[in-house]
Formats: structure tokens, sequence, C-alpha cells
């Protein structure tokens, strides 16, 4: 059975929905928007920057998909602990706006977020909750997994936050960690971003069905699909039911349906790896989730143009002292090759 | 003028060879169907041969190995790719308690002839989790043969007698490789079991031994070394495990000095290996100098380019290890 047929016509996904921001206050909304185009601006800094050769590691960028990352980020509380993989500088910003130190670490400069050790693949900020990302794929699953259990072992009010995508779906280790969540109870928020790719291969090359939850639903998790570029929605579902988890340590599966605007890796649209996705990536662009609420956000007069082009200038005048001052970083002292190898 | 060959189409001639002459052969793994993951190496095969034969797969290292080892019990002789060594590690059982004990421990009823190829791809601010190639911790397997390649004819001999080797065979290759130009001496059918170090130049007064790219970076240094008159014996390993080494002790009874270049972590690693056998086999008389051994910094590979340049072995490394010996 083909379960793929709409993935060429994307006005037929079932999961789209429309931005509603009539139960959240004024400055929810703003947060929101705010923190989306700081992530945007701040990636599309970056992608210019591997293009001209300043930066040099290789960079994910979730340019299009900044939603899921703000929501989440906007429904966890203090000592919430999330996870990340190779495409996380939106994880990392939605909690922190700490461009600074994103920009030093992809220029590998000892202000940044792992003092210029580990690059763009490498960020971490505990202060805030992000307790590291690495681009091993699936390898922070049973990460989060494990911090479910040291929350559900101190008995606190608290969850976790796995993040990953389709292609991680394919290894074993999510299959073992979602089992292992379920059976001890453990306080785990699993988010799937689906973007449809795992590098140059759609999803429909890999999987026998378009959503991943149908591997929640094995192993009897809580899950929903969810539409990846509704910032609304996805804040709705996230705040309630963090709170649920929280309370009742039992764990959730997210599935966000959303789409990379870039290739896989670095600043080009995906030519480089040999997929045409111009068509699709047209109509995608179309649900931009920053204009999705940016536009709703006009026509029910919370904010004006005028307001939302000043939001905008001061995000890129913020972005560009951050990436400035970024370059005048230092970069780690030689003696840190061995200094960090042991406690 | 001798035709060149570059390393990249080493490997490429070996595949073309491999699907065009061997029904038993398949190949597999991720990114087998686009450019990026395996550079030239493995350019249109999938649509000279069909991707029946030439097969990109989900993200599942583990069962992919898996799978490439059980059709190699059920005969075939598959080669799964892994375009980094790290993510090779998710498959380790596979291959190391599965893969390289089933003839033994079977009574020889039995045997798992795959091929694991590892690309080793370093350098360009990647970091810790990849840039890794833990080689010697392979070769530490009885039952699992290692090869890593310098010579582009090499790498594609020895990528054909990996698969057609009735062995399972870890064959990792050096993206830092790719690009390198050697005269073609033409595609020759050896069998695994006869290969040796080689002895790529000879000469008097030391034996330095090198293995996939370090071999590069000890020819790298022969014009400072005849500067220094300093006239060495270069020996590129090429396989790992199981090592024959009457070539590297009969050179180091002849030079009397001896250095080891590897790659990888100094730590129970593949230098002190070579070092311990030699010594073990020479006479203390016999030695002018200490053996040395030169290796990676012991430490994890940064990203940060400023500390990758210390990181990775260079030809002053070596050169400098040369002159503490004499
Ligand atoms: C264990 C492992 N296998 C393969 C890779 C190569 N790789 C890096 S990212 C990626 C794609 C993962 O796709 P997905 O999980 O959907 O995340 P996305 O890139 O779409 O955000 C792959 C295959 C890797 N880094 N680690
Ligand atoms: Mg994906």
């Amino acid at each position: 059975m083909n379960k793929f047929k709409d993935l060429n016509n994307i006005e037929s996904f079932t999961h789209f929905t429309d931005v509603n921001i009539s139960d959240l206050k004024k400055d929810i909304l703003l947060k929101m928007l705010f923190k989306m185009i700081l992530i945007r601006k701040a990636e599309e800094k970056i992608s210019e920057n591997v293009e001209n050769g300043t930066i040099k590691c290789p960079c994910h960028l979730a340019i299009g998909q900044e939603a899921i990352a703000v929501a989440a980020a906007l429904s966890m509380i203090k000592d919430d602990k999330a996870f990340g993989a190779h495409r996380s500088h939106a994880h990392f910003l939605a909690l922190n706006d700490d461009t600074f130190s994103l920009f030093a670490e992809v220029l590998g400069r000892v202000d940044g977020c792992s003092k210029g050790m580990g690059g763009s693949m490498h960020i971490i900020d505990k202060s805030n909750g992000f307790y590291g990302s690495v681009p091993i794929v699936g390898a922070t699953i049973p990460m989060a997994t494990g911090a479910g259990l040291s929350i559900s072992l101190k008995e606190s009010k608290n969850l976790s936050i796995s993040y990953f995508g389709d292609g991680a779906c394919e290894e074993g280790v999510l299959h073992e960690s979602l089992n292992l969540a379920s059976v001890m109870n453990l306080p785990t928020v699993f988010i799937c971003e689906n973007n449809l790719f795992s590098s140059h291969l759609r999803i429909d090359q890999r999987q026998t069905e378009m959503y991943t939850s149908r591997f929640a639903k094995a192993h009897n998790i809580e899950s929903i699909v969810i539409d990846g570029n509704n910032i609304t929605d996805l804040y709705n579902f996230m705040s309630t039911k963090f709170k649920s988890v929280r309370d009742t340590h039992k764990p959730l599966f997210i599935e966000a349906i959303t789409y990379r605007w870039k290739g896989h890796v670095g600043h080009r649209e995906d030519e480089d790896v040999g997929v045409e996705r111009s068509q699709d990536l047209r109509k995608w662009r179309n649900r931009d989730p920053i204009k999705l609420l940016s536009e709703e956000l006009i026509k029910n007069n919370i904010i004006s143009t005028v307001e939302l082009n000043q939001i905008e200038k001061e995000i890129i005048s913020k972005i560009e002292n951050d990436w400035n001052k970024a370059l005048k970083s230092e970069f780690p002292d030689k003696s840190n090759l061995n200094k960090f190898v042991y406690s | 003028m001798n035709k060149k060959i570059k390393f990249s189409k080493g490997i490429h001639t070996a595949f073309d060879y491999l699907l065009e002459n061997h029904e038993e052969f398949f190949v597999i793994g991720q990114g087998l169907w686009s450019p990026w993951y395996v550079g030239e190496t493995m350019k249109d095969l999938d649509k000279k041969y069909g991707k029946k034969r030439v097969i990109d797969t989900p993200v599942s290292e583990l069962a992919v190995t898996g799978a490439t080892i059980g059709a190699a019990i059920t005969g075939f002789k598959p080669l799964v790719v892994h375009p980094r060594v790290d993510f090779m590690l998710l498959a380790v059982d596979q291959i190391v308690t599965q893969a390289a004990k089933w003839r033994h421990m079977f009574g020889n009823n039995s045997s798992a002839p795959a091929t694991f190829r590892a690309i080793i791809n370093r350098g360009g601010e990647q970091g810790a989790q990849h840039s890794q190639s833990l080689h010697s911790w392979f070769a530490h397997i009885p039952g699992l043969k290692v090869v890593m390649p310098y010579d582009a004819n090499d790498a594609r001999d020895l990528l054909i007698s990996s698969v057609l080797a009735d062995d399972p065979v870890v064959f990792m290759d050096d993206r830092w490789l790719y690009d390198e130009e050697f005269i073609d001496k033409g595609l020759k059918l050896i069998d695994l079991k006869d290969v040796k170090p080689k002895i790529i130049q000879e000469g008097k007064d030391i034996t330095i031994v090198g293995v996939g790219f370090t071999v590069k970076k000890i020819m790298d240094c022969k014009q400072e070394l005849s500067v220094l008159n300093i006239d060495p014996e270069i020996i590129d390993l090429r396989l790992l495990n199981p090592i024959d080494y009457s070539s590297i002790i009969n050179s180091v009874k002849k030079t009397k000095r001896l250095v080891v270049v590897d790659g990888d972590w100094s730590s129970c690693g593949l230098a002190s290996e070579i070092i311990t056998s030699v010594v073990e086999s020479v006479n203390p008389q016999d030695l002018i100098s200490k053996p040395k051994r030169v290796t990676l910094v012991d430490a994890p590979a940064p990203t940060s380019k400023y500390l990758e340049n210390d990181y990775y072995i260079s030809t002053e490394n070596i050169i400098d290890a040369i002159k503490e010996i004499f």
C-alpha cells in the first residue's frame, strides 16, 4: 500500500491548521515572534558566513523549522532539561537568545558556549536547560530518557525533552528508548521534527509511512501529529501537555511535521546532494512559521507593520553587534587541547 | 609518460570491477545514491549497475551491517559502507562479537566474509564525533582483518582482495588521500593472505613505518631528511591484522633505528604494537637508539581550525621525532 501519495502535494496534508491567537496573551505572542525572528536572522547570518568561508565547521540550519523549538522553550520551566542533535541552533537560541555565544562557538572562539571546542554540532547551555547537542544521529535520545530517569528518581515536577528527526527514528536506539520511557514511566517528551528528509533521502525512500508517531503507539506512549509550522497550535498543546507530563511522569511523543529550507548541511538549498526540491520549497515557504504568525498579529491589530519592522530592525542590530563581537573573540588557548580530557 | 591514477579512482575501479565480474557482490550503505557522502569513490555506480546492487539505506547502521553479515553467511560477498568510522561504531557488536567469531566458534563450519568499509573523514572543523579512526581497536580482534591503503593501486587491489577474501575485513580509506596521484600499475588480482608490509623506499639509516595517510606524511619528509643527510627506509604497513613482521624486523636489523607514525592515539595503539613486536625480535645492542612513535595528541579531535593545526600529525612532528634519535 502506498501511504505516501500526498508527499508531492503538501496542500493535501491533513495536519495543517491555521494560526489562532485568540486564547493567547500579547506578551507571549510577542515572545514567539521575537524568538522566531531572532533564530531566523541568526541562522541567515551563519549561512552567509558559511558561504563566504568565515565559518568553517559544518552547520546544519533549521531555517523554516523555528516554531517547534520556540514553542517548546516557552513551555519549559526551570530545571526542565532538553537535548538536541546536529540541527540544534534553534533549540539553543529559543532558550537563551544568546547569539553571541552561538556565533563565537561556530567561529571556534573561546567565548563560545563550548569554549570553541565543539563548533555548531556540539552546543550546550546547561543554565538555561539545554544539556547538549551532538551529531551522532540518535545519540541523545537515550540520554534525554536518562534525564527523565533522574527526574523520576528525584520525584521532582520536571521533564526532559529529546529533539530528533525522522531519520533518527530509523536507529534502533529510538525504539529501545521509547520502550524504556514507557515501561519505567519517565517524564520524557520525545519531539520528532519530521522534515520529511534525512540528508538526501526523502522519507518515502526510507520508511513505509509518513508518520513516525506510529512508533510511539507501539510502545503505548501518548502521541500527536501536529503542524510544525503553526506556533500557536504547538504552544497551546505543549504548554498544557508538559504540565501533565511533569505531574504524571508519563512520556509523550510529539511529531511536528515541518520542512527545512536549506540543504542538509550548509548554505545551499540541496542541489549539492543531488536533490531537486524547488517545487516543494516554494510551497513550504508559503507556510513560513514567522509569516503565519506575523500576518495574524497584524490582521488582529496586535502589532502594526511598522512595529513588526521595528522588531526586525532591533534583532538585526543585535545580531550585527554579536557577530562583530564574536569575530573579535580569541581562539582557544592551545593548552585546552589537553586540559579538558579528564577532570 | 606513465599513466596516473588518483586514490579515489582506485577505489572506484575496484567497485566497478567487483560489480562487473562478481554476481555475488553487492554494496550497501548510507549515501550511495548521493555524490555527497562518499566523494568520487562510488560515483554513478548506482546508475551503471542498478539500485538493487548499489543500495542506499535508512539511518540504521546496526541493522544494515548485521544484514550485510547475514548475506555474507548465506552466500554473498557483500560490502557495507560507513561514510565515517564514527557511524560504524553503532554496529560494533555485529562486526566484533559476531562476524569476527563466526568461523572459529562454529568449528570452521561457517564464515562471515563481509567487508566493512569505513571512511576516515577528519579535519574541516568537524570535531570529536566525526574524526575518529580507531583502526587499532579493530586490529585488536582475532578473526577480523584490517586493511588501510596508502597507494591508489593498493586501494584498488586491496579492496578487491578484501571483498573476495573468505574472512570479515575492515577496510579503512582516508579521505585526505582521495586526490593523491600515483603511477597506475594496472589492476592486479591478489590474495589478501599474501599481503605483507611494503617497503616503498629502501634506505640505510632509519626504518620509518606508516599506515594509510601517515605514509604520505612520511613521504612528505623525504626532502628534508635528505638535507639532514638521513637515508630512510619507508614501510607502508597496508594490512594491520594480522601483521607479518618479518620485513619490518629485517629492516630494523639493517637500519638499527625505528620510528612508527600512526594517525591515532598512542595508548594501546598500533605504534606501540609494532615497536613491541620489533623489540621482541631484535637484540638491544643491535639498536643504535630507542624506538620512537609519532601519534595524535591523546585527546578528542577539537573543532577550531586553530587547534586542529596542532592536533594532527605534521611533517615537523615526524622530523623532530627522527632528530631526537640521531
Ligand atoms: C549514527 C549516524 N549515522 C549517520 C549520520 C549522518 N547523518 C547526519 S544527519 C543525518 C540525517 C538525519 O536526519 P533527521 O534525523 O531526519 O534529521 P534532519 O537532518 O532532517 O534534521 C545523517 C544521516 C550521523 N551523523 N550519525
Ligand atoms: Mg529529517
